[in-house]
């Protein structure tokens, strides 16, 4: 994946007015099946895989014994077999943490990253685009459910309502042989709906206005879920897990809080720059951007809870500059509702 | 300006002499690199500026990035209508995107910067 095909600016554009392709390839694909994979994965990540309905998608999170990320996932719930969606750099440090987790479990993990494909078709256009090439209606599922089907008549593909860029969308699993066709043919049918191919710089600024966190930004194995806002995708009730009784204290208390940020000027606020209010320095930059959407420099930031709250003019230090910022909701951006979007 | 005529340096301004005074700007090629443009940040009419050292600052959605004084001197004149419309740099950095200009100290110094083709190999290079 490039960080751009022609420009990020445009490339985040087509997917917010129009339609987006992206090659997420990189992602981590895992498959479990056997009669102890619910509670081998149920043990290891934060959110309850028993509230899955067949067909539905989980976001959630592994922790290390701290209470720290080791990474976000999607879990997928399939008739007998689950799909793990990891991040692409922490794949191997997830497969090595399921491997040593397994227990007594009953049940087999497949590394399918190598042998499959994934592509995002993302936008309000996205359902037109995709919809001719594909067998199965795609209006009928519902955001973070999923179907099975065909594409072209041909390729067996996953394609799941869920996405990295705050718009409706599809994201697909394909073998690794049809990508190319399954690309070209998106690419055609939209043509007629002004798609873009679009790179790893608009995947990033889509996903900051969306404010969805990224790993190695908002989330790392220092960083808890309740401090990065991640507190709802923490089952703290639903029996023993991984880190389970480090995360009873950090939801009492996290040390941090995750925050969005408007600044006054036009420098953009990076990972590492660090956040003042008044002299007082209450945290640090995880990602900043020049949003398209918004036309403005945004930021989110890990401070210490309460120093920020929403409205505050507050600072942050861009290279020496001393930036005027204010306390900001997220997501900075949300899309208008439509009728699948829950 | 045509690229051609002009001198480079090896962080990507180009230099046009006239007499003492140099027209600075940056090139096509980092512009693209940059692309999305999203500020700028040149010297104030005054400023005394060492070769090599940082005078500015350009920023894009993707990186940021320095400005560095290709010549000793002092600045003449600032394409303020630039800062305004990042549009103009990346339309035509060799022309209407031109950034500075100054008074150089020692106008003999524009050989010890690279020529078109020297420049052309360099980013070739880059690219890679």
């Amino acid at each position: 994946m490039p960080v751009q095909y022609t420009s990020i600016v445009d490339e985040h554009e087509a997917v917010r007015g129009r339609v987006g392709l992206f090659d997420i390839s990189h992602m981590g694909r895992l498959t479990f099946d056997g009669p102890g994979v619910l509670d081998w994965l149920e043990r290891l990540t934060t959110n309850q895989v028993s509230r899955l309905a067949d067909g539905q998608i989980q976001y959630s999170l592994m922790t290390n014994d701290r209470g720290g990320v080791i990474d976000d996932i999607l879990v997928y719930r399939q008739p007998f077999a689950y799909l793990v969606v990891c991040n692409a750099s922490n794949r191997l440090p997830v497969v090595a943490r399921l491997e040593a987790g397994r227990g007594k479990a009953d049940g087999r993990m497949q590394d399918r990253t190598l042998d499959t494909a994934m592509i995002a078709v993302q936008g309000p256009r996205a359902i037109e685009t995709l919809q001719p090439l594909f067998d199965q209606p795609l209006a009928p599922v519902k955001y973070y459910h999923l179907t099975t089907g065909r594409l072209l008549g041909r390729i067996d593909a996953i394609a799941s309502r869920t996405g990295y860029t705050g718009e409706d969308g599809f994201e697909l699993i394909v073998a690794k042989d049809s990508a190319v066709s399954v690309w070209e043919a998106l690419l055609d049918s939209g043509r007629a709906h002004g798609i873009a191919p679009c790179g790893l710089g608009a995947r990033d600024t889509l996903r900051l206005e969306a404010a969805m966190p990224l790993y190695g930004h908002e989330l790392g194995e220092e960083t808890d879920p309740f401090s990065a806002g991640l507190g709802w995708a923490v089952k703290l009730d639903k029996g023993e897990f991984a880190g389970r009784d480090v995360l009873v204290g950090r939801k009492a208390a996290p040390p941090l809080t995750r925050i969005g940020l408007a600044l006054g000027g036009k420098r953009i606020a990076r990972q590492g720059s660090l956040v003042l209010s008044g002299q007082r320095e209450i945290g640090l930059v995880t990602s900043g951007t020049f949003s398209p959407t918004l036309q403005q420099s945004i930021a989110m930031a890990m401070v210490a809870p309460g120093s920020a709250p929403i409205d505050a003019e507050i600072a942050v230090d861009v290279r020496g500059h001393r930036e005027s910022a204010r306390v900001v909701k997220l997501p900075f951006y949300k899309r208008t509702a439509s009728a699948t979007a829950t | 300006m045509d690229p051609q005529s002009l001198r480079y340096t090896d962080t990507h301004e180009w230099v046009a002499l006239e007499g003492d005074v140099a027209t600075v700007g940056i090139s096509k090629f980092a512009v693209e690199q940059l692309s999305d443009l999203t500020m700028i940040e040149l010297p104030a009419v005054g400023t005394h500026l060492t070769a090599g050292k940082t005078c500015g600052e350009i920023e894009s959605v993707k990186s940021v990035g320095d400005l560095y004084a290709p010549l000793d001197g002092e600045v003449t004149e600032v394409n303020t209508r630039v800062a305004d419309n990042l549009q103009l740099l990346s339309d035509d950095p060799f022309g209407a995107g031109w950034l500075i200009k100054m008074k150089v100290s020692d106008p003999s110094a524009v050989a010890k910067l690279m020529d078109h083709s020297a420049y052309e190999r360099k980013i070739a290079d880059e690219a890679h």
